[in-house]
């Protein structure tokens, strides 16, 4: 891949070159995934929706995946660096089968994989555009780490990507607890989503949610939140002063 | 009097003369002074009887904590109280201001405040001044027409809300409201739900911190509850106390009185009114 330093004096054209070869802004980006650990193994929440800068361009975008049998990852940020990822991630779980010794990468293993991806990219200014939330049970184990597109990656109990920092690490903060049960985790996690929906203007309101335990990972169909509306302000913002 | 260097802009205003000679320095690179910001969670809901407005205590100066407790609730009229964020100054001046226009308006028309009084002289303001006076404020109170809320922002926009949040720590603040307020409050259930957005606030916005206040406003009543919560004592405090070296001694005490001290008794009429 060239990469040239970009100087002053008019390399014009040798500039423009270089600059195409790197990651310089998102263009189809997928907004905030937020996951948990719980009782039994992970579970992981994100809406389908794909936009285009402002406008809400795709309604169909399955945002977490399987990898191997003992992993999830979900994803927020450019889609198509996204599906990149999963080639990566594709091309190392085939070579696992090919050993064919019954042996798969657990989720540190591939948590620490795309920990280097990232920062690796990260170094030669082209970056992977995408915050990776990556959660996974193998031997009775639960895990759950973050990876950023600079290369900073951790592990916690809860965590959120893009407005889900601000608007859901709150209230997982408040709420979460070690001995979640299923329904106890997906109603925390749909609380945390519907706030999304209505505070962030990239969310849409048909989300999935995927469970990951000892067994395997299940996604589930996707699905619509009840929204409330019917506050009295809202219906009648001017009483006491008609006509303002 | 002398006369001052800069001249007084003509019709009131700012005058933006200085501007170019400002990026000149700043290009130079001197650092232009920093002002005093609220940071900042602001909070306010409508329950039951009337208005609860919350605020934060912490004031910063870029990434240091000003003033560990500050007040942020300003007081505008018996029946409306006024959260800020932004500027401190600010917020500050044209809640202060506003204040004294409502309250010679009050001498005027014998009447109570109104609530969308408050709400068109301070939008009126700062739309005037296009966002330059930095106050984010959350305007609560209950009249004639009953309990009101509104936001307004540094431009001048306003929204009247059941809920609203404001400052770097509303994000934190709205979470909690969005998915824990419902309409008909009581009284303790409201103020509980302020707590909890403001503690939100505090505990994951870094501009937010210190203690609580919250100010509870019904019908021809106010309550302003200033540190209703106290989470961020100070952890250790020694429990023997401090002590202080011996005092010096105290070898001779002498008054002596400077003047003739005189006594005036009141004689004749009282003053002419």
């Amino acid at each position: 891949m060239t990469f040239t330093i970009p100087i002053e004096n008019g390399n014009g054209v040798k500039d423009a070159e270089a600059d195409s070869q790197r990651t310089l802004y998102p263009y189809v980006t997928g907004t905030s995934v937020v996951a948990i650990k719980y009782k039994d193994g992970i579970l992981m929440a994100s809406d389908m929706g794909g936009s285009y800068g402002s406008t809400l361009r795709y309604k169909n975008i399955e945002r977490m995946k399987a990898i191997g049998k003992h992993s999830l990852l979900g994803a927020s940020g450019e889609i198509s660096d996204f599906q990149e990822i999963l080639r990566y991630l594709d091309e190392l779980t085939l070579n696992d089968n090919m050993w064919d010794d019954g042996n798969s990468l657990g989720p540190k293993e591939v948590h620490n994989y795309l920990t280097r991806v990232m920062y690796n990219r990260r170094n030669k200014f082209n970056p992977l555009w995408n915050t990776l939330v990556l959660g996974g049970v193998k031997n009775g184990e639960k895990y759950l780490g973050m990876v950023s597109m600079i290369g900073v990656s951790f592990e916690d109990n809860h965590v959120a990507t893009g407005f889900g920092n601000h608007l859901a690490r709150p209230i997982l903060r408040d709420e979460w607890r070690e001995d979640l049960s299923f329904e106890e985790g997906v109603k925390l996690l749909e609380k945390c989503m519907r706030v999304l929906l209505y505070r962030d203007r990239s969310a849409i309101n048909k989300l999935q949610i995927a469970k990951m335990t000892e067994e395997g990972v299940t996604v589930s169909e996707p699905y619509s939140l009840k929204t409330f509306w019917e506050f009295k302000a809202f219906t009648n913002p001017t009483v006491g002063a008609e006509g303002s | 009097m002398s006369q001052s260097a800069v001249d007084v802009p003509p019709k009131g205003g700012f005058s933006f003369d200085l501007c170019k000679r400002n990026d000149m320095l700043t290009q130079k690179g001197l650092k232009a002074p920093s002002f005093l910001k609220t940071g900042t969670t602001i909070v306010g809901l409508i329950f039951k009887d009337g208005v609860i407005l919350g605020a934060d205590t912490r004031a910063t100066e870029g990434p240091i904590v000003a003033d560990k407790n500050c007040e942020k609730i300003h007081y505008m009229a018996p029946n409306i109280y006024c959260c800020g964020a932004g500027t401190a100054a600010d917020t500050e001046a044209v809640t202060d201001m506003v204040s004294s226009q409502l309250r010679l308006h009050r001498y005027q028309t014998s009447r109570d405040s109104r609530i969308i009084t408050a709400l068109t002289l301070l939008k009126k303001h700062l739309f005037s001044y296009q966002g330059h006076v930095s106050a984010a404020l959350v305007l609560g109170g209950v009249d004639i027409t009953g309990p009101h809320l509104h936001t307004i922002y540094p431009h001048g926009s306003t929204d009247t809300l059941p809920f609203a949040t404001m400052g770097s720590g509303s994000l934190a603040a709205m979470s909690v409201f969005e998915a824990k307020y419902k309409e008909g409050l009581t009284r303790d259930e409201g103020i509980k739900l302020v707590a909890e957005a403001i503690c939100s606030g505090i505990f994951n916005d870094l501009g937010s911190g210190s203690n609580v206040d919250i100010c509870v406003i019904t019908k021809g009543n106010n309550e302003y509850l200033r540190n209703y919560m106290e989470p961020n004592p100070r952890t250790y405090v020694s429990s023997k106390g401090y002590s202080f070296t011996k005092k010096t001694e105290v070898l001779l005490t002498k008054i002596t009185p400077l003047l003739e001290r005189v006594e005036i008794t009141e004689v004749g009429e009282a003053m002419e009114e």
